[in-house]
């Protein structure tokens, strides 16, 4: 019983943020976008159980007391002053308190306050995805440029996730602004990493860009959003690395393929 | 190359949105403009060229690249 249950503790959680099975919630947030999400996702829901409590209870009510032996004649009432104020006003204010707080979330979203550090550009091919890290050129050919590709399902590694983990990860760095220009080279595409709370569709012959700003060192599992044929949800994996180790990384990268 | 700069193409004012179709091409041009200006290698242009390759996909710039050498490049130069 308790191997059965850690078990399946060691394989929901392994991952950390991957999807895992069965999941109901949000993957735990890494950018304070996602925290957005989800905290106004709660907001929501606190009015959702109001009203579903509320007009539930009324529902229930009316069936219970509309009754042929007990209750043959209903009730004819036709105006009341004060329940119609009361149930004009209230669906009116509580739209206002979901709006608020969703337009503060969406405007934020968009706006690029400070200037990125670095860009990446994804570029969605339709059946792997490359990355140019492009901040550090000295002229148009030279461009650190790799492809990533899922791992089949017939080959990954103990402890890989199944049609999850890429043979190439996008390395960024935590904490630090990042840009990512998102367009595909041939069909449509979405980048999209649920915990870093980024959905960003690549548009043929245009360029999209998104702001992260990764919070916490990790391995961020996503897949591509557009549906377009078979293999089609393409998997997206973001490792982010601290800051001191950034540098190296990317170098290495470039110098093996500079030579 | 062991240690890398972090310096990218900044937020630009013209270009809020989402959209940067239009600030990737717009600097690219810039370059080419401040090269017609400036001659061949000015040095003040670099930053130009920097911004473009941090925001074109490398694909884009090669097909531009090769409109210009045939003089077919849509773009005001
Ligand atoms: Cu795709």
């Amino acid at each position: 019983m308790i191997e059965v249950f850690l078990e399946w503790r060691f394989l929901t959680i392994a991952p950390c943020d991957a999807a895992e099975p069965w999941q109901l919630g949000s993957q735990d947030a890494a950018t304070p976008i996602m925290q957005g999400i989800i905290d106004l996702h709660h907001d929501i829901f606190f009015f959702l159980i109001l009203i579903f409590v509320f007009v539930s209870r009324m529902l229930v009510r009316a069936l219970w007391h509309f009754h042929e032996q007990k209750n043959p004649i209903p009730q004819r009432i036709v105006h009341g002053t004060t329940i119609e104020i009361i149930r004009t006003i209230f669906p009116s204010i509580i739209p206002m308190f979901i709006a608020i707080p969703s337009f503060a979330l969406l405007y934020s979203m968009d706006e690029v306050v400070v200037d990125p550090a670095i860009t990446i550009k994804a570029i969605g091919h339709q059946w792997y995805r490359s990355y140019e890290y492009s901040d550090y050129n000295s002229s148009d050919e030279q461009s650190l440029t790799f492809d990533s590709y899922t791992i089949p399902e017939d080959d990954p590694e103990l402890g890989q996730s199944r049609l999850l983990e890429v043979d190439n990860r996008v390395v960024v760095p935590a904490k630090t602004h990042l840009r990512m220009i998102v367009t595909p080279a041939d069909v449509p595409h979405s980048w999209a990493v649920p915990s870093s709370g980024v959905k960003c569709d690549a548009v043929p012959g245009r360029s999209n860009q998104t702001s992260i700003l990764v919070q916490r060192e990790g391995v961020y599992y996503g897949q591509c959003s557009e549906i377009r044929g078979t293999n089609h949800a393409f998997t997206i994996v973001v490792e982010a690395v601290p800051l001191k180790d950034y540098g190296s990384r990317v170098s290495n990268q470039f110098i093996l393929q500079t030579n | 190359m062991a240690e890398i700069e972090l310096k990218t193409a900044p937020a630009d004012f013209r270009f809020p949105t989402t959209n940067q179709t239009r600030h990737c091409f717009t600097r690219y041009i810039e370059y080419h403009k401040c090269l017609n200006a400036k001659g061949e290698d000015a040095a003040e242009c670099q930053k130009f060229a920097r911004y473009y390759r941090s925001l074109c996909p490398v694909e884009w710039v090669e097909r531009w690249n090769e409109q210009r050498e045939n003089g077919t490049f849509p773009g005001p130069l």
